[in-house]
């Protein structure tokens, strides 16, 4: 039942590459929508028989057995992974659904019903592997597809250089996952991920030698991890590649960029938790990229204009919330987090993907308005998903960022509080972009011109219908499943499956997080959204372009993303194009081509020149030669015997 | 008759053949003629060392020289004529073209 799970989105992407000429694109889209739903079913169905402290391990063939590594290709059944299978199955059911809509008049649309099916079995195997190397293979496959689907409309330029990036630097993640791999092989000699969480306890005290340095193993091998996670994830630093992924189709956006594989790096580190949980150092670290992509990314998203950057910023920090529950050693919440988050935020990039369609391919909000009354089941949707972002009472959201934050108020971290502070203010930022989205899209005068506002029209059911379910699951599922994750008696379920801190639980939180600060986020959020109005409704004419020509630096500041790209322009790609046609120019081209092939054909030219001049086509000669050879061997011959 | 005698008119005529062939520098005729030459010089040699040690075999030998020396002048003059035909010439200094 599992192994169908798993297995029939790949099926599906083999019907729709192979069959594409045969069949018609909307019998191909049907099979694969009822294809995956069979997969949702069957996860559904696996998860619901699985007794809670069960693990399956299916074992499909063996992979590699050289020496003392021997991997098998196998398929593992716990609750983690049963929940993850089905919520990435859920939400990729209903993208695929919502593709067959929004890709309708694309001529490769079963093409990208194919890869999308492609992607989501990479990331179940991703999910479900029971050794490191299977999930690094997963890994490098949702990094393929992701390639694929980013450049999907590859007539287009920008698509192709943003695949490219985003290929590039998730590359540099991924060799920071290997190196993390090699030394997890060397210390624990396995890469069965559950053999190394049980020789965990062994190797606290193992350190490497390098360089006459002594480097802590396991703090080595967190940091190692973690810089994956941050290349997948879209952490500070090779963040990069998130907003321009944009450039992709929007179901893309919502599956790939919001809710499944850039949570692949939380969801790697949380079933590594045992040895985050040995390592203190590499739990700060983690704590502090996570608070400054938090805040980084949140404040960006302030000053962008594009609907879609908007989003994939926000998703970036609300990732960076993820990595600074799992710094605080809250893995629970961090999982969390990373279902209600998968949900809302697929939701509003949905939602995001419906504006987009109905305002004629419009992306810059400036160019919106005064949607609301014309497409108002979107309206209301992306509503329900800006409030789950925002962490309104009752919404998803609240449930699972505001443990988060407390959580992180109670961390062991000797900055608790500097964190604390930083999340807070994220979420201040975060209401402050989500209002201003709203606001600039449905609200306010139109911007756009009278022919794209005559074509304004509600998108399709069939791309409504996801986005109510979706919807759905953004109010109810913080509500229903809190006490799963945090309930003092459902503590024990996780506990098996990674690192928990008993102690904590929801009494605990309420007992020691004093009042004030429990609705701290609460009264940012007012205070966000309160400012937001203001400047838009009240102040717009006096104080807004008062700030823009007086500190017009902040703003382009912001505009350009901290100027990050062009940093890594000018530090990194300049000089390794320098250090490129350097090497090119002067020691391939000068030194290799001239003192190798060229040179060699050059001296054997050269020397054949010389003998081609003894053949004069004289006959004589040769008989000359002939007989002063002839002498000469004669004469060596009586000389020697 | 010592063979020493033998010895000089030998090596007297393989001479004449020797400079024939390249101090000539007229036609190939000449010098199938001189390679005939030097091939006789050869048969003298057997002839007289045939005589001198009293063994028939290099008598027969030189029987087979000459057999070679008339089949090769034979398909020398051959090839001449052909040559004759496709450039016109047979003078040694318009042939070259083995030359590199």
């Amino acid at each position: 039942m599992f192994f169908l799970s798993i297995f029939l989105p790949l099926l599906s992407f083999f019907i729709c590459v192979s069959l594409k000429d045969f069949f018609k694109s909307q019998q191909l889209s049907f099979i694969s929508c009822s294809l995956l739903f069979m997969a949702s079913v069957c996860s559904l169905l696996s998860l619901i028989g699985l007794k809670i402290e069960e693990e399956k391990v299916i074992i499909l063939g063996n992979w590699i057995s050289s020496g003392s590594l021997d991997l098998n290709w196998a398929i593992q059944l716990n609750l983690l992974t049963g929940s993850m299978v089905l919520m990435v199955n859920f939400v990729s059911t209903l993208i695929h659904i919502y593709s067959v809509g929004y890709m309708n008049k694309d001529p490769k649309n079963i093409l990208f019903m194919g890869y999308i099916g492609l992607f989501t079995f990479f990331m179940l195997f991703l999910v479900s592997s029971s050794n490191l190397v299977q999930l690094f293979l997963g890994w490098e496959g949702v990094g393929l597809t992701s390639y694929l689907l980013i450049g999907f409309w590859n007539y287009k330029d920008s698509a192709n250089k943003a695949a490219l990036k985003a290929f590039i630097a998730n590359r540099v993640g991924d060799f920071g996952l290997l190196l993390a791999l090699f030394s997890i092989f060397i210390i624990f000699g396995t890469l069965n991920i559950n053999e190394i969480m049980v020789l965990v306890n062994s190797h606290v005290d193992t350190y490497f030698e390098f360089l006459g340095a002594r480097i802590h193993a396991i703090t080595l091998i967190c940091i190692l991890l973690f810089v994956g996670c941050m290349g997948k994830s879209a952490q500070f630093g090779l963040h990069v590649w998130l907003p321009d992924a944009m450039e992709g189709p929007t179901p893309v956006s919502a599956l790939i960029h919001a809710a499944t594989m850039v949570t692949a790096g939380v969801f790697l580190l949380i079933i590594m938790s045992p040895l985050l949980e040995a390592s203190s150092f590499s739990r700060d670290f983690i704590l502090i990229i996570g608070s400054i992509t938090c805040l980084f990314a949140s404040s960006v998203a302030i000053f962008q204009n594009d609907i879609k950057r908007i989003i994939a910023y926000s998703t970036c920090s609300q990732l960076g919330y993820m990595f600074m529950a799992i710094g605080a050693s809250a893995y629970s919440a961090a999982y969390f987090h990373l279902l209600s988050h998968a949900f809302f935020k697929a939701l509003l990039f949905l939602g995001a993907g419906c504006v987009i369609h109905s305002m004629s391919d419009e992306q810059n909000i400036k160019k919106m308005g005064g949607l609301f009354n014309k497409i108002p089941l979107t309206y209301f949707t992306m509503l329900i998903g800006s409030f789950s972002l925002l962490g309104l009472p009752f919404f998803s959201g609240y449930y699972s960022k505001d443990i988060i934050i407390e959580l992180l108020y109670l961390s062991e971290s000797k900055f608790s509080f500097y964190f604390f502070l930083a999340s807070v203010l994220g979420v201040l930022f975060t209401s402050i972009y989500s209002v201003r989205l709203l606001i600039y899209v449905f609200h306010g005068k139109s911007n756009s011109d009278e022919k794209v506002i005559a074509h304004i029209h509600e998108s399709p059911m069939i791309m409504i219908i996801p986005l109510v379910i979706l919807s759905s699951f953004a109010v109810f599922f913080g509500m229903f499943s809190q006490s799963f994750f945090f309930g003092s008696d459902h503590l024990d379920n996780w506990s098996q499956l990674m690192h928990i801190n008993k102690k904590v639980d929801e009494f605990y939180i309420y007992e020691n997080v004093p009042t004030l600060f429990r609705k701290l986020p609460l009264i940012m959020i007012v205070i966000g959204s309160s400012m937001c109005f203001l400047l838009y409704f009240s102040f717009r004419k006096s104080v807004l372009p008062f700030f823009k020509v007086n500190f017009s630096w902040i703003f382009s500041f912001f505009k350009n993303k901290w100027y990050i790209d062009e940093l890594y322009e000018k530090l990194i790609l300049r000089p390794t194009i320098y250090l490129g046609k350097g090497f090119w120019k002067s020691i391939d081209k000068d030194l290799i081509d001239n003192l190798g092939p060229d040179g060699i054909s050059r001296v054997i030219q050269s020397f054949s020149l010389v003998v081609s001049r003894l053949q004069s086509g004289y006959l004589y000669h040769y008989v000359l030669s002939v007989v002063i050879g002839l002498t000469l061997l004669i004469s060596l011959y009586n000389y020697i015997f | 008759m010592e063979p020493i005698h033998y010895l000089v008119l030998s090596s007297i005529v393989f001479s004449i053949g020797f400079l024939g062939i390249f101090i000539n520098r007229k036609n190939i005729i000449t010098i199938l003629m001189s390679i005939e030459l030097m091939l006789l010089s050869a048969n003298i040699n057997f002839v007289g060392f045939s005589y001198t040690l009293d063994d028939l075999s290099g008598q027969i030998f030189s029987l087979f020289i000459l057999l070679v020396a008339a089949a090769e002048a034979a398909i020398g003059l051959a090839i001449l004529m052909i040559f004759f035909k496709k450039s016109g010439s047979i003078s040694i200094d318009k042939i070259s073209n083995l030359k590199g």
